[in-house]
């Protein structure tokens, strides 16, 4: 007998199912609860919209240590980005995810920036990447992988850009996964949700940041993404 | 592991002379305790938001076979394999036959409590490959041989200028106590050893059976590397992880970072679904799952089933008087504090282990701060009535509580034993106040006096009073 066969044997055993498996009721019941998923109870503090929504954003990124930038347009990133490389004194590299939302991104014509696209490798300083969606309770971005989003861009070099379109941002984690649920099916293979830059306090319990993935995290919030 | 639990005693009493280890763990308590309470106190849907938790991990226990093979036909769908070990033997030769026959040589591991519980690393190494911890807690005590102290923070025992002297050693630098300069080390080390591995271990907080995913969490982002970069990813992980959809899981996850470092939310939280999908750049080729039960499907079936509940945050050792005298090395296995206390007889055996849950004051503040709301003092009940009942606890020990039983069941007995012990020792005390020796109560006078009682006693007061 398979150790899958003796695992369940020993579940329908302590469940008191008699030999095998549950009542066609119970399995329903399973089912069920997972076709239609229903939140639970969100936080109020999560129920806000509009402007409100963008400023709990911002105030709960920046309270872990997230830095903020808001542009009018997406064309406007890649100014944002270069103030970011200058203000950290940072090499003017960057290594941007092939995603069509940042061929709008203004980051041609800057004469010392040198741009990549792809994935990280490790001797890039800062990647570039674009958010599946924002959230707002915490602060949280939502990064999903794909061929144009490479995961490794927000965790490899030692300086991350997120690009979020404001249009995304939502109260909840459970309206971004509905997000999420709604254009993919099946989750993309990755599903990051990252609150903040890198960080540990395993040496004496002293919060110290950039411990594996990037020591910054910059966010650059976007009104309006169309090409006009 | 070796369980070593059965000498607690004198585990607890050299960790008591420890100096360097009641500083950290006085940072322990003054840390976590407090951010917790923050944390709590900025959300006015806490309690709440416990009761639910509570219920979703009870109502998924109840069904946990339904779940786990919801979860195991979405996983495959995804392209993960799964494989199911009863034991930690079974499931040490399942990863140990994906790293030999994949040629491994170097694996990254994030941190798997379940890994520990099963002792893998050591399996991994003496299998001559080698193995190198990424959670910054578990690398430090990586290099220093120990096992951890702490859930969540491994190395919590550890000084800042031991953590140097390991450090100069180990990567051939000046001693170093400044701790972004030490990070910054286990930065550059890891980084190529990340690119170099051939597979990465993680563990898993929560297995989502609506999409076959399995959710880790960290600070560091060292899941993400150790996953994300070598071709093979295996998940060392247990059967009761189980989550019906994502909405439980981020109910559960609003309740754990806040109940454990006391932080809105961990750094990052992320959801893997299968391997690299096509035209992806980069995540492992391969995915496999190890789902291990190692005692859990006995527990299910046991008094002691509330303890799956747990959601490993560690809130109940970081409130736990006990915990926070003696550490977690006194504990003498994997799972340390109150949580320890009640899981570690159940998986490795009350005979290895009975000290632990006596070693409670039964103050009861880990079930208060425990998010899924674990009876674990009433769970500790459970093991003390286990152990007497087979006669585990020293004969003189068990005399002493059956004749306070005896006479507890005859309450005019009782008052009358109870009133005389009173008075004799009131007598006999009467002209110092206290007593610094006395036949019987060693185990208290030898560290502090019992004051002599004073009057007579409470019932007798109380009968007086009406």
């Amino acid at each position: 007998m398979s150790a899958r066969e003796r695992l369940f044997e020993r579940l329908w055993r302590a469940l008191g199912r008699g030999g095998s498996g549950g009542p066609e009721e119970l399995r329903r019941e399973v089912e069920q609860r997972i076709a239609d998923p229903r939140p639970h109870l969100v936080p109020a503090r999560a129920k806000v919209a509009g402007e409100e929504r963008i400023a709990l954003f911002v105030r709960m990124a920046k309270a872990v240590g997230t830095e903020i930038e808001r542009v009018g347009h997406i064309g406007e990133v890649g100014e944002a980005v270069m103030r970011f490389l200058r203000f950290h004194n940072l090499p003017r590299q960057v290594r941007l995810a092939p995603d069509p939302l940042l061929d709008l991104a203004g980051f041609e014509g800057h004469a010392l920036l040198e741009v990549r696209r792809g994935t990280a490798s490790a001797d890039d300083p800062t990647g570039v990447t674009v958010a599946e969606a924002g959230v707002a309770e915490t602060g949280t971005l939502v990064l999903a992988s794909s061929p144009e989003r490479p995961t490794m861009l927000a965790y490899l070099p030692e300086n991350c850009v997120v690009v979020l379109p404001i249009a995304r941002l939502d109260g909840s984690y459970e309206e971004s996964w509905q997000r999420i649920r709604e254009r993919f099916g099946r989750p993309p293979r990755s599903v990051n949700l990252v609150t903040g830059p890198s960080r540990t306090a395993d040496i004496g319990l002293q919060l110290t940041m950039g411990a594996h993935g990037p020591r910054r995290l910059l966010v650059v919030l976007v009104d309006r993404t169309d090409s006009a | 592991m070796e369980v070593t639990s059965l000498r607690f005693r004198e585990n607890a009493r050299r960790a008591l002379r420890d100096p360097q280890l009641a500083r950290a763990l006085r940072m322990v308590r003054e840390g976590f305790q407090q951010r917790r309470a923050q944390a709590v106190a900025n959300l006015p849907e806490f309690e709440e938001l416990r009761r639910i938790g509570a219920g979703i991990r009870d109502h998924v226990l109840e069904r946990l076979d339904l779940y786990l093979e919801a979860f195991e036909r979405r996983a495959r769908e995804a392209g993960a394999q799964i494989h199911y070990a009863l034991d930690g033997a079974e499931a040490r030769r399942i990863v140990l036959d994906l790293l030999r026959s994949r040629g491994v040589s170097l694996v990254t591991k994030s941190k798997s409590m379940v890994a520990e519980e099963i002792e893998l690393a050591e399996a991994i190494e003496a299998e001559g490959i080698r193995r190198v911890e990424t959670d910054l807690g578990e690398y430090i005590i990586q290099l220093a041989h120990e096992p951890p102290s702490h859930l969540i923070g491994p190395a919590v025992h550890m000084t800042v200028e031991r953590i140097a002297r390991l450090f100069a050693e180990a990567h051939g630098t000046e001693p170093t106590t400044d701790a972004q300069e030490l990070v910054a080390q286990a930065r550059r080390v890891l980084r190529q050893k990340y690119l170099d591995a051939e597979a990465g271990i993680t563990g898993a907080n929560f297995l989502v059976a609506e999409t076959g995913s399995v959710i880790t969490v960290t600070n560091e982002g060292n899941a993400e590397l150790t996953q994300g970069l070598p071709p093979l990813h295996i998940v060392v992980t247990s059967i009761e992880k189980l989550v019906p959809t994502m909405e439980d899981a981020f109910t559960l996850l609003r309740l754990l970072a806040r109940s454990g470092t006391g932080q809105e939310f961990a750094t990052y939280t992320t959801v893997l679904t299968g391997p690299r999908r096509e035209g992806d750049l980069d995540g492992p080729e391969e995915m496999h799952i190890v789902l291990v039960d190692n005692g859990r499907s006995r527990m299910l079936g046991s008094p002691v089933r509330p303890m799956l509940r747990c959601i490993r945050c560690s809130a109940c050792m970081n409130h736990c008087p006990v915990y926070l005298a003696v550490g977690g090395h006194a504990y003498g296995w994997t799972y340390v504090g109150p949580m320890g206390s009640v899981l570690t007889p159940a998986l490795a055996g009350i005979e290895q282990t009975w000290p632990l849950p006596e070693a409670s004051t039964f103050c009861g503040r880990c079930e208060e701060v425990c998010p899924v709301r674990i009876p674990l003092p009433g769970l500790m009940r459970v093991w003390r009535e286990e152990a007497f009942r087979r006669g585990l606890p020293p004969a003189t020990q068990r005399a002493g509580i059956r004749l306070w039983a005896f006479l507890a069941k005859r309450p005019r007995l009782y008052r009358l034993a109870f009133g005389l012990a009173v008075r004799t020792l009131g007598l006999l005390g009467r002209r110092r106040g206290r007593f610094s020796r006395l036949p019987l109560a060693s185990g208290w006078t030898s560290v502090r006096d019992l004051p002599a009682p004073q009057g007579r006693t409470f019932l007798e007061q109380l009968g007086r009073g009406r």
